[in-house]
């Protein structure tokens, strides 16, 4: 497509590998304030995998956001520099590159069968370390945590067992060691 | 299929379609859109001033004919001037497609020059809104746009497409059929909630149909079910100023248009009835008063197509969720099998109460033969132009509840008003969309000097296009309905509603090339009106009123329907007004 003639904005610069990240950004919980880093988000068109929030520092109404995003270097870099930018935003911790960090997600999965499909459902969920928290005759709810790709493959194997649905949080994350974010 | 441009498929939805007119101001861009646009002559383009007028226009356009209203701007600034447009339509449930541009996808979020985050700006102020990303998805977006403005609640949409999205080729196909994965508003109403409605409409002793926008949205049917209802039942019927015209006015069962400056016996039967049945009407802060006091004893039937407007700020006994037309088709088969039959003694002694409340003649003013009182001018205008094929636009404030009182409509589509949001500025350019409806038509904005200098740059427009509007103005030099709220609430503390320097309008309809008539005097009013409606030109016809006329009748802000104020009425007006009511706008 040669646009270059017909158009004034500048063509695309050439495309860089992308890559993905995890973000946590400490906001003040106000009202409005997801709706601001969403909107960030959707009005520059960066992608966002995963959106955790909950008010983590209750005496001074502190939420902690966590993201999971994509794209190049470039992007992300802007992606931390708009999200500082925001007004209620405190701080932005770009966890994948200041050291190694926990990812945890929790999945609650509902599984329906009998007979020996619901007893290797069981020995599955027991393989995976995933707890029964509510059970009748035909059905299973498991709580599983883990990685996303530990609750991903969990998730495949239920499907053939009679997987009905999944609830997840989405990724929240911690840097390791005695430091804070 | 066929492989066309991303801008030629705008042009060809827009055929198929079947849009004849759209309103826009070109820029860098919608450059590609305008370049198909000037390669074919199947849709009309009608360039106005500003993009509110683009938007307005259409709103005229869509209100008047029944039809999807489109509009097609360009980015940033573009886009952000048919903000106000758009969240006028979003309020009065218009149908519109807005077409923007936006810089290319590679430099969205980038800052780039004349960007800005349409879809998030206009996400509150739309039905739905667009980011075609990808040429794939354009064809689709397009026509679900015009099916998502047109059916349910009608409303605006937002299509915004990337410069290259506009220069890039793919396959355009029009949809067979619209089988959308979610959005699927809900037609029919529930037969056994209809059924309990006729029952409780039989019972009734004290009936009042009270009607909003929503019948006149629903299409001519629905007009035509809504008369043969109220003529079937004998009950009184009061409108909501979106309403006007459903039912006609000429007509003994009609009680004048209800709510804040609404007539005595419309709010009085609002306020004394013992079933209300609510068609198309969303029981807003105008309408309702102070609401812990709203029609105490009544009986609510609410039908509407919106499940949102149900319950939001009365509760509803019955809830009829369904289209007008449909509903009141159903209603009235329901009504004629039953044979119902009404309380006839019952209804006879409501008639004679609500006599009473017309006796009161609560829109009656002081007329006088030295100076033009604006409930005057309006009377004669309609005297001069009923036997016209007139459409009547206003625009915001004491003129515009002075033309729902004193100019009545017989037909619907014919009155069109910002309702909702009261924007200022909205009768010229909604004057510009109606005339290139119906070119033939007489079109008149009755407006207010101030409200009419916020788009009046549209006129040139109207010349352009020789489009003949009338534009009368009734001049009080101050901002009216603001005067007279500082005249009731703040001590006559008249804070900048005075405009101190006003064009000559006469001067100034000359500059843009339109035909300009001033008149002062009552005398000379009928011979003014009428050299307006002959002259074969856009004009502004400069109607100087008595500046310190007040509109009534008026339910103070925080008050019941039933402690309305009067035009002569003895209570002192600032008594009536208590200071919680002065909080509310």
């Amino acid at each position: 497509m040669n646009t270059a003639a017909t158009t004034h904005y500048p063509a695309m610069t050439t495309a860089e590998q992308v890559e993905t990240r995890t973000l946590c950004v400490l906001v003040d919980n106000e009202p409005g304030v997801l709706a601001r880093v969403i909107g960030l988000f959707a009005g520059r068109g960066y992608n966002i995998d995963s959106l955790t929030v909950s008010e983590t520092e209750h005496e001074k109404h502190l939420s902690r956001i966590t993201i999971v995003t994509r794209g190049t270097p470039m992007v992300i870099e802007q992606i931390k520099n708009q999200l500082n930018r925001l007004v209620p935003v405190h701080r932005v911790v770009d966890l994948t590159t200041t050291g190694p960090a926990l990812q945890r997600e929790l999945a609650m999965v509902k599984v329906r069968g009998k007979g020996e499909l619901r007893m290797e459902a069981l020995r599955l969920a027991d393989a995976f370390r995933a707890r029964v928290i509510d059970a009748t005759n035909e059905s299973f709810v498991f709580e599983i945590t883990g990685a996303s790709d530990k609750i991903e493959s969990f998730i495949n194997l239920m499907l053939p067992l009679g997987l009905v649905e999944v609830s997840r949080t989405g990724v929240v994350a911690i840097g390791r060691g005695p430091e804070g974010m | 299929m066929t492989e066309m441009t991303g801008a030629e498929m705008v042009i060809a939805a827009l055929g198929d379609q079947g849009v004849e007119h759209i309103f826009g101001y070109p820029g860098g861009a919608v450059l590609p859109i305008y370049d198909a646009l000037f390669q074919q002559d199947k849709v009309n383009h009608i360039l106005v001033r500003h993009e509110q007028g683009a938007v307005h226009a259409a709103e005229g356009y869509a209100r008047s004919t029944g039809k999807v209203g489109t509009v097609l701007v360009t980015s940033g600034p573009g886009a952000t001037n048919a903000v106000t447009g758009l969240t006028d339509a979003l309020c009065d449930s218009i149908p519109l497609v807005v077409i923007t541009g936006q810089v290319p996808t590679h430099l969205i979020g980038n800052d780039a020059f004349q960007e800005c985050d349409t879809v998030g700006i206009t996400r509150p102020c739309t039905k739905y809104n667009y980011l075609v990303k990808d040429i794939a998805d354009l064809p689709r977006a397009l026509h679900e746009a015009f099916h998502i403005a047109a059916s349910g609640r009608p409303g605006p949409v937002v299509v915004d497409i990337p410069k290259d999205i506009q220069f890039a080729k793919g396959d355009y196909f029009k949809p067979k059929e619209f089988q959308h994965r979610g959005y699927r508003p809900k037609v029919k109403g529930d037969l056994d909630k209809i059924k309990a409605a006729v029952d409780m409409m039989a019972a009734a002793k004290r009936p009042l149909f009270y009607t909003g926008g929503g019948v006149v949205n629903s299409g001519r049917a629905a007009c035509d079910l809504l008369r043969e209802l109220v003529k079937l039942t004998g009950f009184p019927i009061t409108s909501t100023l979106m309403g006007l015209g459903a039912f006609p006015a000429a007509d003994q069962q009609w009680l004048g248009m209800l709510g804040m400056h609404g007539t005595w016996e419309a709010n009085w039967s609002m306020h004394d009835c013992d079933l209300m049945i609510a068609v198309g009407a969303r029981f807003d802060d105008r309408i309702t008063g102070r609401l812990d006091a709203f029609s105490p004893g009544s009986k609510k039937i609410h039908i509407d197509i919106d499940p949102s407007s149900i319950n939001k700020n009365v509760k509803a006994d019955v809830a009829i969720v369904g289209d007008c037309a449909h509903v009141l088709e159903d209603m009235v088969r329901l009504w004629r099998a039953s044979a119902a039959i009404p309380d006839k003694k019952a209804l006879q002694a409501w008639w004679e109460q609500i006599g009473k409340w017309r006796a009161k003649n609560s829109l009656a003013f002081r007329n006088s033969n030295e100076i033009i009182k604006p409930q005057y001018a309006i009377q004669r205008l309609y005297e001069q132009t009923k036997h016209h094929d007139t459409y009547i636009t206003t625009e915001v404030g004491q003129h515009q509840m002075w033309a729902a009182q004193f100019y009545p409509f017989q037909e619907p589509n014919r009155w069109m008003t910002s309702g909702g949001l009261g924007t200022m500025g909205y009768g010229l350019p909604a004057a510009v969309g109606v005339q290139r409806a119906h070119p033939n038509a007489l079109v008149v904005d009755i407006a207010g000097e101030a409200s009419v200098l916020m788009t009046m740059q549209e006129m040139s427009t109207a010349v352009q296009y020789d489009l003949p509007i009338k534009i009368f103005i009734l001049n009080n030099r101050y901002m009216g309905m603001v005067r007279q709220w500082q005249e009731l609430l703040h001590g006559g503390r008249y804070a900048h509603s005075y405009t101190e320097a006003l064009p000559d309008f006469v001067k100034l309809a000359e500059a843009y090339h339109a035909y300009g008539i001033r008149c002062e005097h009552p005398g000379e009013l009928d011979d003014k009106i009428r050299e307006m409606i002959e002259v074969k030109k856009p004009v502004l016809f400069d109607c100087v009123v008595d500046p310190t006329e007040n509109c009534f009748p008026m339910i103070p802000s925080g008050r019941a329907h039933n402690e309305m104020l009067l035009g002569d009425a003895t209570t002192r007006v600032e008594d009536a007004v208590t200071e919680q009511g002065k909080v509310m706008v």
